[in-house]
């Protein structure tokens, strides 16, 4: 498996990241690298092997259902990059 | 062309607990734009989130109400896309493993049970809110609301109309608030319902591509998006074009369906274990710590009224239909009135009156209290039931009034001493000898007649089978 | 002050020689002077600093300090703390002031401890020899033109260029053990889940685990005191008892035995190193150890799951940058997804990006099970290798890092090239394991470390064995010229 420039605008697109016309080539070259590198898993057999998602085998905690946040607003607020009337303003949301 | 319509939903249920999902933040409905929305709910760099207990309970309590399959591990996976009231950047929800597997709700359509089979249930996080236009061409967002509780109930496309759909969604609003787990406000949507619909060929195996409309927010919206869509989707495939798997917003103001903007990225939110959550495990013991906690559920309650209080079937289906009906019964009954008789009257004339005016039983203008004084007094033979028709409608109009006071008023008190029943009777026979002739020659309605006259001489106040007992022994002299 | 250890200092503030304002302008001062050429911390507030230290001098005066109170500490700029810039390493984040402390802050705060300043770092904590910092490389004390490691470069440097008395870093793949391999000084990466995340900004979060640099074990045990503990603010913290790390760390180690993968010394160590990982191996012999070969079949596939569980955690542990609510926002776009666009082109550097690319990609539709849940498999196998190891050995032995400090520039181009740094390294996080690195000898005058590596919550042991090998030999107290 590997990936080429239309795979990469796809996963670019989905993650918000711009690769321009003139670096799609640079990246397609790393990403290529390093997908060959990770390839090496795909000869292992793993069939009846269990995925393994936490370094230990333990389970949720769970949290009492109590109100213990601060009103942080006016601190939040302040450290967006624009804020009005309480809120975060961003460009046009079109649904 | 004859179609069948297939209809399945998935329902968003905020939980009514105090706090959010995975933070300690208020959900509070209404408060300042994003004074709820703490460190978590903004998604700062580096904090992280912990499950909120209540929200598991009541989840169980759901898998316990539809006698679900309740996951002994289930886990939390991030559903990852970009949108502003969206902070993290992506949605801890449920994916593989929910903590709620298969499970049933039985309906009632036209006085016939059908189960609607619920796929799974999940636990998840809501989204803040965008309003738009509060500055020109901008967006604010208020996230009080992100990291808000919700289970999402997710049935098998079991419906085959607008209606079914309807008493579905109203069976599970009534449900979720019955075990408690839910405010069931839906103005403040507390409970959101996306509705799957497709249409098939009369009698197909083959489904059609469905559309999804989404949050609908009243049991009117899904009656009228789910009847404009289906016509729609006929009138598309019976001018021989395609239907698009879509996603569609409905649109009060016109009645109509309409696509959303098709979403870009086609739905590849690359859904993986959340790696700051550990597998959620549920005991039997927890759940039966929980099974202790739990209401009677309305079938349980049903055969309950059959066997103990005399109910027909019927009846005890009714009034466990809704948990405001059930509780206004049970007040009826704690105030002393007669079971079978609080049954009629609430099935019978309530609820054509509140019917008539599209109200729920909690806004009904006849209390419980007046309604059970009403029946008490029908009981203990102080009116006639045609009396009680005159009061209830009395009380419907005036509905501070007491009730003694509303036959007082009307004079509607029966006459139940026999003496005086006795001077009257004697007076009607006396001028009604003709009728006493042909009585005993064999006409039985010259009887009716006699126990009419007698009612007119009382003013309809004497008790009718006294009135035609006294009459027949007399005349039998 | 220069090169005492964290209980000499203690003992020393405790006897009035100097006050924790003394203290810690020392270090400040030091700082002033070095950090020009190092570039070892993002932000000093010497303002914040001196304060903490008077604070400190009341506790002292009120005689209820406790071992770490008054001590400057260098923290990783990786780690939220209130009122004080937090970038971690990148532009987007240059100017975010943290409205809280992270748990493992607060725990140093609460002992009265300074915070010297926030120390420079890879980016996200993404790379292994500290340039990709949006805030300009490290420099490696012991030889200017070469990397200091990463991505706790910053406080790498720190230690060993005596800037502060310890630091704080955090290792993911190696980012504390693979510095102070390069920069020759005491490392740890504890079991995963012993030290709080809670406000430590997430790269992979299966695997982030912070830990102490220091000079020696001994001051490492002292720091893990304070930094552990279960934090109910972190569902994947711990709940087990606190355990003190100093009291067994003067144990004899007759008969410990020494696990050694024969995978650690084929392919990929430089000759160099490996003579000296053996000699230190062999005077472990000496001091009563036994060595016992053991295979760990699977290391090789350990940098193809970490490529694929690392990135792909992070791609969405990085969609919060968003530029909507704190941190960078471009200052011009057409329209919202044009403002996302643009404020992480902006925002993020080059190493980041390829990572959140290849994140996305193997979690996307139809790679999911090829890459990610094959990856999460294979994390099984090296967890498991660790299992069976554990049954012949009580600890485990080999070198840190494949190579000594190499030159800046050198590996920039190629991050395959730059990912081999931590072949030893990341197999320990991926099973969740505790793992250390000493200073254990020099090539070309460039430390070599040696790294030890438990089993799950054998910090103790792997401390005691540091310690007595610390106590026989002095690797760990040379230290760099041209810094005194």
């Amino acid at each position: 498996m590997s990936i080429n420039k239309e795979e990469i605008k796809k996963i670019a697109h989905l993650a918000r990241i711009n690769v321009s016309q003139t670096e799609v080539d640079q990246v397609e070259k790393k990403l290529v690298g390093i997908l060959a590198l990770i390839e090496k898993m795909q000869k292992v057999n793993t069939n009846s092997i269990e995925p393994m998602s936490h370094a230990l085998d333990i389970n949720q905690p769970l949290r009492e259902d109590k109100v213990t946040a601060k009103d942080i607003r006016d601190k939040s607020l302040d450290l967006a990059p624009h804020s009005e009337q309480s809120l975060f303003i961003v460009p046009q949301v079109i649904e | 062309m004859d179609w069948d319509i297939v209809i399945g939903i998935e329902t968003h249920v905020q939980l009514r607990t105090k706090s959010k999902q995975f933070s300690g933040a208020s959900i509070k409905y209404g408060s300042e734009p994003n004074s709820q929305a703490c460190l978590i709910s903004l998604a700062y760099p580096g904090v992280l989130p912990v499950l909120n207990k209540e929200s598991v309970n009541s989840a169980i309590r759901f898998g316990l109400a539809i006698d679900a399959d309740i996951a002994s591990k289930s886990i939390f996976a991030r559903k990852n896309y970009f949108y502003p009231d969206l902070p993290k950047g992506y949605q801890i929800s449920q994916f593989e493993l929910p903590i709620v597997g298969k499970g049933k709700l039985s309906i009632d359509i036209n006085g016939n049970s059908k189960d609607i089979r619920i796929l799974r249930a999940h636990l998840e996080e809501d989204a803040g809110k965008s309003t738009h236009g509060v500055i020109d061409g901008k967006s604010g967002i208020d996230l009080n609301r992100a990291g808000t509780p919700l289970l999402e109930i997710v049935t098998e496309p079991d419906m085959s109309s607008a209606e079914e759909a309807v008493t579905y969604a109203k069976k599970l609003h009534d449900l979720v608030q019955w075990i408690g787990i839910c405010d069931g406000n839906m103005q403040e949507g507390s409970f959101r319902c996306d509705v799957n619909v497709s249409v098939k060929k009369k009698g197909s195996d083959i489904l059609g591509t469905r559309r999804e409309i989404k949050n609908l927010n009243s049991f009117r919206f899904i009656k009228q998006a789910v009847d404009y869509e289906v016509n729609w989707q006929i009138d598309r495939l019976e001018d021989g074009k395609k239907i698009e798997q879509a996603t569609i917003l409905f649109n009060p103001e016109s009645g109509e369906t309409k696509s959303m903007r098709s979403k870009e990225e086609a739905n590849d939110y690359r859904y993986f274990p959340d790696p700051d959550l550990l597998p959620l495990v549920i005991s039997d013991e927890d759940i039966s710590e929980i099974k202790k906690l739990m209401p009677e559920l309305p079938g349980e309650m049903k055969l309950r009224f059959e066997k103990d209080l005399g109910l027909s079937t019927y009846d005890a289906e009714g009034i466990t239909s809704s948990r405001d009906v059930t509780q206004y019964f049970l007040k009826l009954i704690d105030l002393g009135a007669n079971a079978k008789l609080s049954a009629n009257w609430i099935l019978g004339n309530l609820f054509s009156k509140l019917k008539d005016k599209d109200l729920n039983i909690l806004n009904s203008p006849i209390l419980p209290k007046q309604l059970s004084t009403l029946i008490n007094r029908i009981d203990d033979n102080t009116i006639s039931n045609n009396a009680a028709k005159r009061v209830f409608e009395n009380l419907w109009n005036n509905s501070k009034k007491e009730v003694d006071l509303i036959i007082d008023e009307l004079g509607l008190k029966q006459i139940s001493d026999s003496n005086e029943i006795d001077v009257i009777v004697d007076e009607v026979l006396k001028n009604n000898l003709a009728m006493i002739e042909e009585f005993k020659s064999g006409k039985d309605k010259a009887f009716n007649a006699l126990v009419g006259q007698v009612m007119k001489a009382s003013k309809g106040k004497a008790n009718p089978a006294q009135v035609s007992s006294i009459l027949k022994e007399k005349i039998s002299k | 002050m220069l090169n005492l250890s964290l209980k000499e200092l203690s003992q020393a503030l405790e006897k009035k020689e100097f006050t924790s304002v003394e203290l810690t302008q020392f270090f400040l001062n030091r700082i002033k002077k070095l950090n020009p050429s190092l570039n070892a911390f993002i932000t000093v507030d010497e303002a914040r600093s001196l304060a903490m230290a008077e604070k400190s001098d009341q506790i002292i005066q009120a005689g209820k300090k406790s071992i770490l109170t008054g001590i400057p500490i260098a923290q990783k700029d990786i780690f939220c703390s209130e009122g004080w810039r937090t970038t971690c390493g990148s532009k987007m984040l240059e100017n975010f002031i943290s409205p809280y402390d992270s748990t493992v802050i607060h725990k140093f705060n609460d002992v009265g401890a300074v915070n010297i300043g926030k120390t420079n770092m890879d980016e996200f904590a993404m790379g292994s020899s500290n340039e990709t910092s949006y805030f300009g490389p490290v420099k490696n004390p012991w030889a200017l033109d070469c990397v200091p490691g990463g991505s706790s470069g910053g406080s790498a440097v720190a230690v060993a260029a005596r800037l502060a008395p310890a630091a704080t870093g955090t290792d993911t793949g190696g980012s504390i053990r693979q510095p102070a391999s390069l920069c020759g000084f005491t490392g740890l990466k504890p079991t995963y889940g012993l030290v709080s995340r809670y406000g430590m900004i997430a790269f992979a979060s299966s695997l982030d685990q912070a830990g102490p640099m220091a000079i020696s074990a001994e001051d490492c045990a002292l720091m893990l005191n304070v930094m552990t503990g279960h934090d109910e603010q972190d569902s994947t913290s711990l709940n087990r008892k606190k355990e003190n790390y100093s009291n067994s760390i003067d144990k004899k180690i007759d008969g410990l035995k020494i696990g050694i993968p024969k995978e650690f010394f084929e392919e990929g160590l430089s000759s160099d190193v490996e003579k000296v990982i053996e000699e230190a191996l062999k005077y472990y012999e000496k001091l009563g150890a036994k060595i016992v070969n053991i295979s760990l079949p699977n290391n090789y596939l350990s940098i193809p799951a970490y490529y694929v569980i690392a990135p792909a955690e992070a791609s969405s542990n990085l969609s919060r940058y968003d530029g909507v609510r704190y941190g960078h926002r471009a200052k011009e776009y057409d329209d919202l997804i044009d403002m996302y666009f643009k404020t992480r082109q902006e925002g993020f550097g080059d190493e980041v990006k390829r990572r959140i690319l290849i994140g996305t990609y193997v979690l996307s539709a139809g790679y999911f099970d090829a890459y990610y849940l094959k990856a999460q498999k294979i994390r099984r196998l090296i967890s498991n290798d660790f299992k069976s190891a554990y049954e012949k050995c009580d600890l485990i032995m080999g070198p840190s890092a494949p190579s000594v400090a190499f030159k800046s520039g050198e590996k920039q181009e190629d991050p395959l090239a730059m990912y081999m740094q931590d072949v030893f390294t990341i197999s320990t996080n991926l099973a969740g394991l505790p793992a250390m690195s000493i200073p254990a000898g020099f090539v070309n005058e460039l430390p070599v470390g040696l790294q030890l590596i438990g089993n799950h919550f054998e910090e103790a042991k792997i401390l005691n064995a540091a310690h007595i090998y610390q106590k026989n030999t002095d690797w760990h107290l040379q230290h760099p010229k041209g810094i005194d």
